[in-house]
């Protein structure tokens, strides 16, 4: 019998950070895990999370040129000393 | 203590300690930019920041002989930038960049949820969709790239710098709670802000 009650899909939205990183304790796992069974709108906010890291992790993300070439001028200096 | 690092960190030590220009340069191409962000974190101003950066490099060559691979390379740089920039920000007397981590955001709008009026208060009343047919090509296109990009641009600094060590520069949670001296829980807070509002932007524009 459980006597814990259902999380709402609400709740769930704020779990999904925790669920990822296996920061969940087991019986939290479980109710999450329990209500995506049942639930296609959490499934898809899951899986819309998943695939926003996956995007994200393909951004390119340099320093401006001039800003990099600002450091190589610093590091010249400190080398010449 | 042992050293944990990876190969190729190991051999950007040995330049660094060999003064060698070209490993300094890729080092600044890989995470200066993550750097500048970590450092927006704790000061003012971009300019300002970019000065910390300078300015932690100069740390990281000085410090590099004493660096004993206890952390991964990154985590080192990124934690010596967070510091140069948190005695640079305490020298600006600005307020604890974690102010905007009292207030209650939500990561879904409440209106997407049934009200308490309803027979399942909280559950979905506008659920999300599967992008399982959304092709990967657009996934991965140049203009929904430039759409996260200017979402993260616009998150709060220390949102956008957390954001940005986890999912760009792929620090562990733990990794990024040592660079910047954060707890495991306000470490995940940020990050779920962070990404959160990259979602809903994500799920605005390919509805």
């Amino acid at each position: 019998m459980r006597l814990d009650r259902e999380l709402a899909c609400q709740e769930v939205v704020e779990l999904v950070t925790a669920y990822l990183d296996h920061a969940l304790d087991p019986n939290d796992r479980e109710r999450f895990e329990e209500h995506l069974v049942f639930c296609d709108g959490c499934q898809n906010y899951l899986e819309q999370t998943r695939a926003t890291v996956r995007v994200t992790g393909q951004l390119e993300h340099r320093l401006p040129p001039e800003l990099e070439d600002q450091m190589l001028e610093a590091f010249r200096n400190w080398r010449i000393g | 203590m042992e050293s944990l690092l990876s190969r190729e960190d190991a051999q950007l030590v040995d330049g660094l300690r060999a003064r060698d220009e070209a490993a300094f340069a890729s080092l600044v191409r890989m995470y200066g930019a993550g750097m500048l962000r970590v450092a927006r974190m704790y000061v003012s101003s971009r300019a300002v920041a970019e000065e910390v950066v300078q300015e932690a490099w100069l740390g990281v060559l000085s410090g590099i002989d004493r660096f004993e691979g206890r952390s991964s390379l990154k985590t080192w740089l990124f934690r010596i930038v967070a510091n140069t920039a948190k005695s640079r920000g305490v020298r600006e007397a600005r307020s604890a960049p974690f102010s905007s981590l009292g207030d209650d955001e939500a990561s879904v709008s409440p209106d997407r949820f049934l009200g308490a009026g309803e027979r399942f208060p909280g559950h979905w009343a506008v659920p999300p969709d599967s992008w399982a047919g959304v092709p990967e090509d657009r996934l991965l296109a140049a203009e929904t790239l430039a759409l996260i990009a200017r979402t993260i641009e616009r998150l709060p600094p220390s949102q956008r710098a957390v954001l940005t060590l986890r999912d760009l520069e792929g620090l562990s949670a733990d990794e990024v709670c040592n660079a910047l001296d954060l707890t495991e829980t306000n470490g995940r807070v940020l990050l779920h802000r962070a990404r959160a509002k990259v979602r809903a932007a994500l799920e605005e524009y390919l509805r």
